[in-house]
């Protein structure tokens, strides 16, 4: 005498039937993404053609002029993965450029030396919060905020105006081209690339990074399995402000000036670019390659309105707004499929 | 023959909270290969004692050994890393993992700090086959139900130390209530797993409140009764009866009395009809009568169906076919609200996931249902509330007595009588209560039980679902059999149904 | 020594931390402005610092009680700011458009066309949220991101200014001496509390924010619930556009409300109210914003350079919340402190350590 258990999935065998498989896997959700950046660029391709947007100089720029933030959104991908959130991601982007500015132009300090006090700084910043996130139990998410708060406020403390920065070795370096066939990357995009990679590396083939994953899928559990989960999560977010510092000096340069306004609200475009790759912001689930797409889908998008040229900034916002939305509902609507 | 040796030794355990003594003077022996049961009502001190062995609670007094050292854990992943393992109850896995993952996770072969995946899932698949388990141990952990999800846990508290070669392999395995959620197949699936570790010599520690599969799997039993060692036993030297009075210090006979009760009280007229009601992968359409004042009892293994049938009738879900007539009107379940307004009222399993908020207090718990039913512009005058409230604490006897008392720190025996109070203020026609017993201990379920008859003999009609047979028999006027999801047959109680009887129509799947 | 029940009874009431730090904030500006706390008469109307902060705190207290309900069902609402620039392009648009702007119809039906406008965003929101399952963070970030360009859509990328006299009343002008926001924003709050406190919406909104499955099981039409906040939010958030361009007689598509958002989250989170929902409080928010305003105020007053207010404002938060945690009392204080959550435990309940242990359904 059988009976039937309460989840059809698993039925009288023990392996999983092949199309609850395919539809509960967790990569589904990447290709999503990754098929939706393919329909927008072919979209772009049959638009723009005769505007050069068939070059592969296009694609690469997407990698170019997204750098930083695909490094920013790599460590909001670590937060996010492991349960939590960092709203101080833009400000620490801010921060760095304004420290950065400041160092090499009024103290006159060799942008070598500056970078790792850079990413130093970033990194204990990240560290703190995860100390009092972990210890105190304050939720992440006031934590980052007042994160954010701090960063912005000590980038304005350094100096209220904007700094731009003519030192030579950082303008040679920003303009360095990687030559890649035809066409070219920059530092910025190399730096990036090298990021996503280690991040890939560490996520899937070491056991801090297994550890991340399963904080995210149930953090209790994974005290109770005797995982040193309190250390990972000091970790995770010291992570995340030495991404964003990273990313903070990639912004740097790109843009050449350290401002107090510089990046405001970047933040957001992480975890929406996080988001958009398949990652829930319950934790848990997600891969970088996904946040990878992400990044490329908002990038694409900005180059589109580009393209499209009459768009005016407020088109720009609105035009984001909607493909966000449609993207959000495209994804729900596959997941709660899922969930038979 | 001499005794061995026994491998953990607990000896005047004593624990104290502020203004409550959990633990007072405790002694608790397990031997090597043996499945040792610890008994004890809510409150007794069963879980105390484990968090106490493993570490999450500190000792006031006493002394532990294990294999003959004086231990004390600070965190139960020392006491992982010495050998002494727990499995409970809400499985604590990660259900985004793989299984393989789930069971080495924290002490992953590795080579230059790189993840062996391969030898990871090779490992994995050895250690599932060595205990005899049919796995897929590369699927994700969520793919699985629960019983197997459980078993993954007990191969992952099996296997530490396995793949270093270091750490000390499992010496005592902890099971907290592993078959609450399980049905009979699972049951015997843990059961054949519990006893190829006792061949291997790993000391078992069995928590349940199943009597009947104490009875069987089990070698030894510890009884505890508040907080204090009431005795230790062979399981063959102590028979039911005896073992339940051991835990509640008085007779069954009440119970019985109200069996011969229910078989002689008179039920009214027509209440609910549902003909042809049905849900795809639920359940299959059925029909269904119940009249004022009866007690229907559902029979049932688990995953028979019993739930999504009452389910269906209180519009928790949405039907896929028939039609459901209440006090003579037809009522559309698209939600709860129609049932709740038709006078249908649903005492979930799953107490916590479904029931109880856990923040707001035991007053606002309780008031919940009924002012749901006025919607939020019509408040329940104060005065009116306070009295309900107090009546009904005292009523079914909630401790603490205080309504302003968060219900998240109540016992469970209470919470569930905080749902039921909630329930019954609204004064509905038809009360479901699905496994109102589950988890609680023998006093209160007796209490419940009395509960239901009372309340059939003022005219309230009952839905009940209780795993255990007794319960059902006792309480029915007419009992549904299921099987399979599908209601198989509707017998009306008398002397001559009997376990077996009911046992044996779930196994024909017809009525005879 | 022990402490007294009535002292413990105090620290304990959720809204004594926020209410201390409030009070210490106004008392560090005493040694630099000895006469803070002085109120002057000064044209008929009262004057004075206790008054300013009240004042220009007004929209953050609007759009924190808003977003305290909000966050009671478990969500939250980022998309305020951008309501409150729209809602006041629309606004300022319509009264320019006007002959005589001063002509009283023609700014109530602006008032009307604003509103509407923040009815509909937050009707919005409720839809995504409670409808289509989306998480709150991400389904508000669209009105957040595309609200804006919405609004400067609408003012046509400038700022609009207008003159009109019953307009500037509602941010900028007074009545009965003290200035009228003042009024909008008591009235708001003493709407908000009857409503909540005097029906069955506060405790329905708890249930739903503490557990919204057993609500459902409840009879609660959880969703309903769920799009009025989002709704009363937006609403708020509306009112506090029209303070807000009231107040500068001109409509601002890209600054307008900038970041108000956050500001309002912490202005809730500081009143005690929790992120993961729940229980809620509207007093504790009030104080919260009044907090946020006074620390500005503060700043300014004492002379500190006017950079230096995120750092300040950081440094509140995170004292605030500190404070707040069971677990930091307890470290810093001792477990006699701890609060609640660090004291007497029923035996069937967690003790502190014990919060890492599986919930067992027995003892």
């Amino acid at each position: 005498m059988s009976t039937t258990t309460q989840r059809p999935t698993a039925a009288d065998s023990r392996t999983t039937s092949k199309a609850a498989r395919v539809l509960g896997d967790r990569r589904l959700p990447v290709l999503v993404t990754a098929g939706l950046f393919l329909v927008m660029y072919v979209i772009g391709l049959s638009r723009y053609q005769n505007y050069g947007f068939a070059e592969s100089q296009v694609f690469l720029n997407l990698f170019i002029d997204n750098s930083y933030l695909l490094v920013a959104a790599v460590g909001a991908t670590f937060v996010i993965l492991s349960g939590g959130i960092d709203l101080s991601v833009g400000s620490v982007i801010g921060f760095t450029t304004m420290f950065t500015a400041w160092l090499v132009e009024r103290q006159g300090l060799p942008i070598v030396v500056v970078i790792p006090m850079a990413l130093a700084v970033g990194a204990f910043g990240g560290f703190l919060m995860g100390y009092v996130i972990q210890n105190f139990e304050i939720q992440p998410f006031i934590v980052t905020l007042a994160g954010l708060f701090l960063f912005r406020g000590l980038c304005l403390v350094i100096s209220k105006e904007s700094i731009s920065i003519g030192d030579s070795s950082v303008s040679s370096m920003a303009q360095t081209q990687v030559s890649l066939g035809g066409a070219f990357l920059s530092i910025g995009a190399i730096v990036a690339l090298v990021v996503l990679a280690a991040a890939f590396y560490v996520l899937h083939y070491t056991r801090f990074g297994r550890r991340v994953y399963a904080i995210g899928g149930n953090e209790q559990s994974a005290l109770l399995m005797g995982l040193p989960q309190g250390g990972t999560k000091i970790a995770v977010y010291t992570m995340s402000g030495f991404c964003s510092a990273l990313a903070g000096l990639l912004f740097t340069l790109y843009i050449q000036s350290g401002d107090p306004l510089h990046a405001t609200g970047m933040e957001l475009d992480a975890i929406a670019a996080v988001v958009i790759g398949g990652t829930l912001l319950t934790g848990g689930s997600g891969y970088v390659i996904g946040t990878l797409f992400g990044v490329l889908v908002l990038g694409l998008i900005k180059s589109l309105i580009q393209f499209e040229g009459t768009l005016s900034s407020w088109w720009t916002k609105i035009a984001t707004g909607v493909l966000l939305c449609a993207f959000i509902l495209i994804q729900r609507a596959m997941t709660s499929r899922r969930k038979t | 023959m001499a005794e061995p040796l026994p491998v953990l030794e607990m000896t005047g355990i004593v624990k104290e909270f502020p203004g409550v003594r959990a633990l007072s003077g405790v002694d608790f022996r397990l031997f090597p290969g043996e499945i040792h049961a610890l008994l004890g009502e809510n409150g007794a001190g069963k879980s105390t004692l484990i968090k106490v062995l493993t570490g999450v609670h500190s000792l006031d007094g006493g002394t532990i050994t294990l294999n003959g050292t004086n231990v004390r854990f600070a965190s139960p992943s020392q006491a992982q890393q010495a050998g002494v393992s727990t499995v409970y109850q809400e499985v604590n896995l990660c259900p985004n993992l793989s299984v393989a993952e789930n069971i080495f996770i924290g002490r992953e072969p590795t080579r230059f700090g790189r993840i062996q995946w391969k030898r990871l899932r090779r490992e994995a698949a050895e250690l599932v086959d060595r205990l005899g388990l049919d796995i897929d141990v590369t699927a994700p952990l969520s793919s699985y139900p629960l019983a197997v999800q459980q078993l993954v846990a007990i191969v992952r508290s099996v296997g530490t130390g396995d793949a270093d070669g270091q750490g000390a392999g499992t010496k005592v395995l902890i099971l907290d209530e592993p078959t609450s959620s399980l049905d009979r197949d699972e049951v015997l699936e843990l059961f054949a797993l519990m006893r190829r570790l006792k061949d291997e010599g790993v000391a078992i520690l069995f928590v349940s409140h199943f009597l009947d599969q104490i009875y069987e799997v089990c070698d030894r039993m510890t009884v505890l009764r508040n907080g204090a060692l009431v005795g230790e036993h062979m399981v063959r030297d102590l028979d039911q009866v005896g073992l339940v009075q051991l835990m509640i210090g008085k007779a069954l006979d009440q119970l019985e009395e109200l069996h011969d009760q229910q078989l002689h009280s008179d039920v009214g007229e027509l209440l609910l009809k549902a003909d042809g009601l049905g849900r795809v992968g639920g359940i299959a359409p059925f029909d269904l009568e119940i009249k004022k004042g009866e007690v229907i009892g559902l029979a049932g293994l688990l995953g028979s169906g019993r739930t999504e049938l009452a389910r269906l009738l209180f519009g928790a879900d949405h039907p896929d076919s028939g039609r459901l007539t209440i006090g003579g009107k037809q009522v559309s379940m698209s939600a709860p609200n129609d049932a709740i307004a038709a006078g249908v009222a649903f005492c979930s399993e799953n107490r916590k996931t479904e029931g109880l908020v856990p923040d707001l207090t035991v007053r606002e718990n309780i008031i919940l249902a009924l002012q749901a039913t006025r919607g939020w512009t019509r408040p329940i005058p104060i005065a009116q509330r306070d009295e309900l409230v107090a009546k009904y604490i005292k009523a079914l006897d909630i401790r603490p007595a205080n309504p302003e008392a968060r219900v998240g720190q109540l016992s469970g025996g209470n919470q569930q009588k905080v749902l039921l109070a909630r329930w019954l203020i609204t004064q509905p026609k038809l009360l479901i209560l699905d496994e109102p017993t589950r988890g609680i201990d023998v006093g209160a379920k007796a209490e419940i039980q009395k509960l239901v008859v009372s309340l059939s003999e003022d005219g309230m009609a009952v839905l009940y679902i209780a795993a255990e047979l007794e319960e059902v028999l006792r309480l029915s006027h007419t009992i549904g059999v299921l099987r399979d999801r599908k209601l198989v047959a509707q017998l009306a109680n008398g002397p001559e149904i009997t376990t077996t009887r009911i046992l044996e129509t779930i196994a024909s799947g017809e009525h005879q | 020594m022990t402490t007294t029940p009535r002292w413990r009874a105090l620290t304990h009431h959720h809204l004594f931390w926020p209410v201390a730090v409030l009070v210490i904030l106004l008392l560090v500006n005493v040694p630099f402005t000895p006469d803070f706390f002085a109120i002057k008469m000064t044209d008929g109307h009262l004057y004075g610092s206790l008054v300013s902060i009240v004042l220009f705190g007004s929209p953050l207290i609007l759009v924190a009680v808003g977003m305290t309900l909000v966050i009671a069902t478990g969500g939250i609402d980022l998309s305020v700011g951008a309501v409150v620039a729209i809602t006041g392009a629309l606004t300022c648009s319509y009264i320019s458009d006007q002959a005589d702007q001063s002509a009283l119809s023609g700014v109530f039906l602006a008032l009307g066309i604003g509103l509407v406008a923040a009815i509909v965003c937050g009707l919005w929101n409720g839809f995504l949220v409670a409808r289509m399952g989306i998480q709150p963070i991400i389904a508000t970030l669209i009105i957040m991101v595309a609200g804006r360009g919405v609004a400067q859509l609408i003012t046509d990328g400038q700022i609009i200014t207008v003159n009109s006299e019953p307009y500037k009343l509602i941010g900028g002008g007074y009545w009965l001496t003290l200035p009228f926001s003042i009024f909008i924003v008591a009235a708001v709050v003493a709407v908000t509390v009857a409503i909540t406190r005097r029906t069955a919406l506060g405790l329905l909104v708890e249930s739903v924010g503490g557990n919204a499955e057993a609500s459902r099981l409840v009879g609660i039409r959880s969703m309903r619930i769920k799009i009025m906040v989002y709704v009363f939010c937006a609403l708020c958030a509306g009112i506090a556009g029209l303070m807000i361009s009231s107040n500068t007689s001109a409509a601002d598509g890209n600054n307008a409300g900038l970041w108000i958002e956050l500001d309002a989250i912490l202005a809730v989170v500081i009143g005690g109210t929790s992120l993961l929902g729940g229980r809620f409080s509207i007093g504790g928010t009030v104080v919260g914003a009044l907090v946020i305003q006074t620390l500005t105020t503060t700043i300014y007053t004492i002379g500190v350079p006017t950079q230096t207010n995120l750092v300040f404002k950081a440094a509140v938060v995170i004292i605030v919340c500190l404070m707040q945690s069971p677990k930091f009392r307890a470290k810093v204080f001792g477990a006699k402190f701890g609060g609640k959550q660090a004291a007497a435990p029923a035996p069937a309940e967690t003790a502190p350590a014990a919060e890492a242990s599986p919930k067992m359904e027995v003892s």
